[in-house]
């Protein structure tokens, strides 16, 4: 079979690869390949986030960035993009970044000049000196160095060093380009960074050795030094110039990446056996764990159709190429109070990678997603081409599994989107996730609860749960004991009763059967009291105690 | 919230200034390591023909190992070869402490994960491929899978060791109050970021290279000799960093180099062996857990007056480093309190798991955390502070009426003679308010029926030197070049605890050359040999040392040739800021450094150090087996969700003794880094082996180390401003593992919110302190 040559850009320039095999990482090609070997390999599984490096896609005119973990990302999957490593952010590599840094001639310079300014400026690039309205005064004070004969540093890796924020110094790339990512999407915008924006960048990167506080301050710090910014518009020149070369070239390849959706139909009708994947961030296990060999890819992230979340006035319609990023933006536009569980899914890498529709998809029992997504009311819409023309069913979420990781889906066809009803008035609906760890972590029970309450009765129920069975489920029986009934304490401890009779979930390393029984109940108990709103329910909302008497 | 670097500190006598010690250096790599351009063994570029290998593990518990069936996995794409136990030229057993484990399986296997050979391909994904596809006919033995089945059975991989004080059975008998129990506590994976690694090349005349990430080259190279049956002159390992260690690749590391070094041997070509995280889970060993049961005597007051406690430690399949790990943790059941009668029994349990192994602190943590619960559940059946139960059991002068002794001498016979635990606890009480806090956490609990809170302050004392008296020697090269460059090289290992960095402060000052002209290079066994494991702490005290006096025996000889020059005494020379004064004239030091060349003085020197005052009887445990104890302590204050059992770190301050700092910003990052580690082994980590002896937690999927998120937003350091008052390089004090017993005060302040819901009955609650297992110790 066909492979479509790799094309991606990188330090200015174009990369081609002729023949990268379909199920090759993207790390895989970085260090073994290029030889570039500033990306280090932590665990092969998207959950430490070593290798993590950035890429970019043209949004319009600008760009828009992305963490995300090369070792379970699939080499091909990046064709067309732009592509930084640790290796390559560093304003002075004057030939591998002369393109992409550029003094900004309305710069004016604010901050102290940093001591390698002047080298900086010999090179022909250098950072813009200014960095407007960011709100840290005494930052400034840190200043740059560039000691041991390495290049001046981009401010990500700079702050790194003024905070002592490596030390083994293997999770440090991964945490550079995590705060490059940000960096790009916050300073470079003129947006400040916060200790929350922090955490919600790093929460895919583990450190073993630091404790995460230097680090932390680190992601602050880089907000006061001498601002890099990229050349986004040479970046955009060259994405179209790859999207050129390339265009025509859409054929039956082994790594098929179809641009419309009667193209990815058309090619799913015609290789059914070919491996479909949506962001990769499980089937990228099968490779690097499960060794897995793919003949042939269809990738169906670049469709354009699916990348976008369509809003209808009683409904939102998330396509099934949306990134968990961005479809959970759209889920917590509707729904404010589910930005700590979209926090939670996985770290910002997986999210950025995985789509909503890869991990409905995928139906592993205990995915986060499916849980709320049943207790919202929500549906999927299947698609596949029939003759010429593209034929649909719309089936509920609950209904789209039929047993452990099996679906309904026919071998020609292709989860398309989900849609997701508005939140309406009498709806109160809340979503917890019990794991070891708060972030980055698979549930060991997962529950999202959606009831409608009118005149102190409970209307409406829907209720869905992971973790409990062989697929994510609607507690069919716990529902039916809600509805109808007076919402009420007695009410409550008969469907808790009900909830914990519903499932026999299994032990294992995650948790025991007994104590995901016990919890359903109780969650649904923590549902009840911060209904009533007397009684603190949530740890997340606590204060150490005596915080703010001791400043005075 | 981040702690203060302290000021400049003054380095030890003679030494000048301005000075490159006591400031914060950035880590030596630290530029390197940001850009991507620090170089780990598997960024070395490899050498044409090399193979790499993946292990084939055993899948079986315990078991006769019948066959091994490759001809699917040779039939794979790239596979050139197998190593098994067959292909050893030298010892089929490792050369370990006890000579109990076979470099690959044989006759028997004895856990799963054991290493039976190794596949060979072109790439390594192709050797993990066919590794997977070579099948193993393996007969079922019974396996022991707990240390409670491994006691029953007397299965034990050394034998047990008793310590005893006093007459424990005649004071519990005697005592007002008393309190029996059991405890289970976790063992710990190391994760290391770098995976275990070792990348072989065979060289002319039967001569090795070998690049390991190890805390220990000397090992390694003594390993590797070993197997192949060479002296261990011919066998040279070199590691210049490691991607963590943290005790994990004290001995491990060892493994993985001999099993490469068997195929390179075999195969006559370079061979990279590097595991896949899931791997590196299911063979290495991790930290030990322990069993306990105990009885404990104390009076009205809290004191305790008797304990009597049995450890069962889980060794897994071999001995490996369990001896001296046991033994700390019985040099550590005091942690920083008096015990005047106590009897210890210690068994070294046989396991079928992976055989654990070093992990930071030693066995000091599962010493130090049984007294810790037990301080705890004093207090609650007394209804005291534990605080106050904390301090009314600290070592002290406190005469024992009708002994003629003092509270001050441990229960191995080292009297504590550097004891700052009052003030230093007393300290930490005022910093943190923790009498306001505690006020303020009852309030809230009696306020709440679901969040509760709870607050503890833990010490440590923890005490400095390898119990093995002979590791704690050292060696350091420093070479000073005709520019006036320096190089230091010592036997010490770059972990990311920021060794070469103090150590490069250390020859700096000692040379009075700014810190920038001192270069550290790559740990090698053939520049400094027979170097013990970069362990223990003690990494800075040895090395440290023995690099100053290399410095100072080359700034000697300088002082020499200038006092020839200028006709002065050696005394008035003063070495600093890249100059040398002498009463007659100032010189650059590159100036004084090129006509002592001319003139054939030498420019480079030795230094060797051995640590004064230990020793310690082995089979009765009794000496000093320390050369001074490193103190500190914590507050912490925790909420948990009795509804779920889940709970959440919410504040915590520390004070901490390093004595004088060399590096207060790496001295602070070992600090915070050691408490967050040991906040993990106390909560989210915990190892998982099913019934078949099985480790289903065996990745970062399943096996949860802390996060950024977990780190609480108050998270305040500060160093206790005192020397140490032993001899110690430059006043410092060891820091790498004390500072992890810090998080027992996580563990105990979950404790304590739990016992806001409970009558007083002490806390079962084993660690780790997941939220199944808070929620089952709220049950009662």
């Amino acid at each position: 079979m066909n492979t479509k040559p790799l094309r991606f850009l990188r330090r200015g320039e174009i990369v081609t690869l002729p023949a990268v095999d379909p199920s090759r990482t993207l790390l895989e090609v970085l260090r073994e390949d290029l030889h570039s070997c500033g990306t280090k390999e932590g665990c092969g599984e998207g959950d430490c986030g070593a290798c993590t490096v950035v890429v970019a896609e043209a949004d319009g005119d600008q760009l828009k960035y992305s963490a995300i973990n090369s070792c379970i990302r699939l080499a091909h999957s990046i064709d067309g993009m732009a592509l930084w490593t640790v290796e390559d952010i560093a304003p002075t590599l004057a030939t591998s970044c002369a393109v992409l840094y550029r003094p900004m001639p309305e710069a004016t310079t604010l901050l102290p000049v940093p001591p390698c300014a002047g080298r900086l400026g010999a090179a022909g690039i250098s950072p813009e000196g200014a960095v407007p309205c960011l709100g840290r005064p005494g930052a400034a004070a840190i200043a740059p160095t560039s000691g041991n004969g390495v290049a001046a540093l981009h401010p990500a890796q700079q702050a790194m060093v003024d905070c002592h924020g490596s030390q083994c110094g293997f999770c440090t790339p991964g945490f550079v380009m995590s705060l490059f990512g940000l960096y790009q999407n916050t300073v470079c915008k003129g947006d400040a960074i916060s200790r929350e924006g922090a955490l919600a960048a790093l929460s895919g990167n583990l450190c073993r050795c630091t404790g995460y506080r230097p680090i932390l301050d680190a992601a602050q710090a880089m907000q006061a030094l001498p601002l890099v910014r990229t050349n986004e518009a040479d970046v955009l020149s060259n994405l179209k110039r790859i999207a050129h070369i390339s265009r025509g070239l859409e054929a039956d390849f082994s790594y098929m990446s179809p641009r419309t959706l009667a193209e990815l139909l058309a090619q799913r009708a015609r290789h059914p056996d070919a491996q479909l994947v949506a962001g990769c961030t499980d089937v990228g296990l099968w490779v690097t764990k499960m060794h897995r060999q793919f003949s042939q890819v269809l990738d169906l992230t670049q469709v354009a159709e699916l990348r976008r979340v369509e809003d209808y006035p009683h409904h939102i319609a998330i396509g099934a190429a949306v990134t968990l990023t961005d479809a959970f933006a759209a889920l917590v536009a509707d729904r404010p109070h589910l930005a700590e569980f979209a926090h939670r899914f996985a770290g910002l890498p997986v999210r950025n990678s995985g789509t909503l529709g890869g991990n409905v998809a995928n139906g592993s029992p205990i995915g986060d997603s499916m849980p709320l997504l049943i207790a919202l009311g929500a549906s999927v819409v299947l698609m596949r081409q029939s003759g010429k023309a593209m034929a649909h069913r719309e089936l509920a979420l609950e209904d789209l599994y039929t047993g452990y990781r099996q679906n309904v889906m026919a071998r020609d066809e292709v989860l398309a989107w989900i849609k997701v009803p508005k939140a309406a008035p009498p709806e109160t609906s809340r979503v917890y996730k019990i794991s070891k760890r708060f972030e980055d972590d698979i549930s060991a029970v997962c529950l999202a609860i959606n009831l409608h309450i009118i005149n102190g009765c409970v209307h409406k129920a829907s209720v869905g749960a992971g973790g409990v069975a062989a697929t994510p489920v609607r507690a069919r029986q716990t529902e039916a004991a809600l509805i109808g009934q007076p919402w009420t304490q007695a009410t409550i401890d008969h469907a808790m009763a009900a909830l914990r009779q519903e499932f026999a979930p299994i032990s294992d390393m995650r948790a025991s059967g007994a104590y995901r029984r016990t919890v359903l109940g109780n969650l649904l108990q923590r549902f009840w009291l911060e209904g009533q709103g007397t009684v603190l329910t949530d740890l997340r909302q606590l204060a150490p105690t005596g915080e703010g008497e001791v400043a005075r | 919230m981040s702690s203060q670097p302290l000021a400049p500190a003054t380095p030890g006598a003679g030494a000048p200034s301005p000075l490159a010690s006591g400031i914060s250096q950035p880590h030596e790599s630290a530029a390197a390591q940001v850009a991507g351009a620090a170089t780990y063994v598997d960024d070395i570029p490899e050498v044409r023909g090399t193979l790499h290998a993946a292990p084939i593990l055993s899948s079986v518990a315990h078991g006769r190992l019948l066959g091994v069936d490759a001809r699917a996995a040779r039939a794979m794409p790239g596979v050139v070869d197998l190593v098994l136990a067959t292909d050893i030229p030298g010892d089929p057993m490792l050369a370990a402490f006890a000579g109990d484990e076979p470099v690959f399986a044989r006759e028997t296997v004895q856990h799963v994960g054991q290493v039976v050979g190794l596949v060979l391909a072109r790439t390594v994904v192709q050797a993990r491929r066919a590794a997977r596809k070579v099948q193993l006919t393996i007969e079922s033995l019974p396996a022991v899978l707990t240390v409670q089945d491994a006691l029953k059975a007397q299965s034990y991989v050394l034998p047990p060791v008793f310590v005893r004080r006093g007459d424990a059975n005649a004071a519990l008998a005697g005592a007002p109050h008393r309190l029996d129990g059991t405890l289970e506590v976790g063992g710990q994976e190391h994760f290391y970021l770098e995976g275990q690694i070792a990348y072989v090349l065979p060289q002319e005349q039967n001569q090795w290279v070998v690049y390991s990430s190890t805390q220990h080259p000397g090992e390694v190279q003594h390993w590797v000799a070993h197997a192949l049956g060479l002296d261990n002159h011919a066998v040279r390992v070199e590691c210049r960093r490691m991607g963590g260690g943290f005790g994990g690749k004290e001995t491990q590391a060892g493994h993985l180099a001999v099993w490469a070094a068997i195929a390179a041997n075999k195969l006559r070509c370079p061979v990279k062996l590097r595991l896949d995280r899931d791997d590196d889970f299911m063979v290495t060993g991790k930290r030990h857990p322990f069993g306990y049961t105990y009885s404990a005597g104390f009076d009205g007051t809290g004191r305790l007056t008797a304990l009597k406690l049995v450890m069962a430690v889980n060794c897994g399949f071999s001995a490996d480093l369990s001896g001296p790990v046991a033994d700390r943790a019985i040099f550590h059941t005091d942690n920083a309190y008096y015990l005047q009668h106590v009897d210890i029994a210690s068994y070294r349990c046989k396991t079928h798991t992976q055989s654990h192994t070093a992990f930071r602190g030693f066995g000091g943590p599962q010493g130090v955390i049984l007294i810790e619960t037990l301080m705890g559940d004093i207090a609650r059946q007394l209804r005291l502070d534990p605080l106050d139960v904390r301090l009314r059991n600290l070592y002290s002068d406190e005469a024992i009426p009708g002994t003629g002794e003092k509270r001050d001498t441990t229960h191995y016979g080292m009297p504590v003679e550097d004891n700052i635990l009052a003030p230093l606890l007393s300290q930490l009480e005022r910093t943190a308010q923790y009498r306001r806090g505690q006020e303020a956490v009852l309030a809230w609990n009696a306020a709440n029926p679901i969040i509760k809170r709870g607050l503890a302050i833990t010490p440590v004392k923890f005490g400095i030197s390898f119990t093995a008296t002979l590791f704690n020697q050292a060696g350091a090269l420093v070479h000073v070049y005709t520019d006036g460059s320096v190089q230091v090289n010592h036997g010490g290992t770059e972990m990311g605890q920021g060794l070469n960095t103090k150590v490069a402060q250390i020859v700096a000052d000692e040379l009075g050359v700014p810190f920038g002209r001192v270069l550290c290079t790559a740990s090698d066994t053939s520049k400094i040999p027979n170097a013990s494991a970069t362990a223990a702490s003690a990494g800075t005290d040895l090395n440290g040392r023995a690099a100053q006096f290399a410095a100072r025996h080359v700034r000697d000889n300088l002082a020499a040739f200038v006092c020839g020059l200028d006709g002065c005494g050696a005394g008035a020379i003063r070495f600093e800021g890249g100059r040398v004064i002498s009463p007659a004239t100032t010189r650059s030091f590159d100036d004084v450094v090129k006509m002592a060349y001319a003139n054939r003085i030498q420019l480079w020197s030795d230094g060797f150090y051995r640590t004064p005052k230990i020793h310690y009887d082995k089979t009765t445990l009794t000496g000093r087996p320390f050369y001074y104890f490193a103190y500190g302590a914590a507050c912490t204050e925790v909420a948990i969700d009795t509804l779920t059992g889940e709970s959440r770190v919410l504040k915590v301050d520390i004070l901490h003794d390093v004595g004088r700092s060399i590096n207060p910003a790496i001295d602070i990052g070992q600090i915070e880094g050691g408490f967050v580690q040991g906040m993990g082994w106390l909560t989210t980590e915990q190892l998982v082996w099913n019934d078949q002896g099985l480790l289903t937690t065996h990745a970062p999927s399943t096996y949860k180390i802390p996060t950024a998120g977990d780190v609480p937003q108050h998270f305040k350091v500060d160093l206790w401003p005192e020397p140490n008052r032993e001899d110690n390089v430059f006043g410092s004090k060891a820091v790498g593992e004390p500072p992890f017993m810090l998080a027992i005060s996580v563990y105990e302040a979950i404790r304590d919110a739990i016992a806001s819901v409970g009558d007083g009955r002490p806390v079962r609650l084993e660690a780790p302190a997941t939220a199944e297992n808070v929620l089952r110790a709220l049950a009662g």
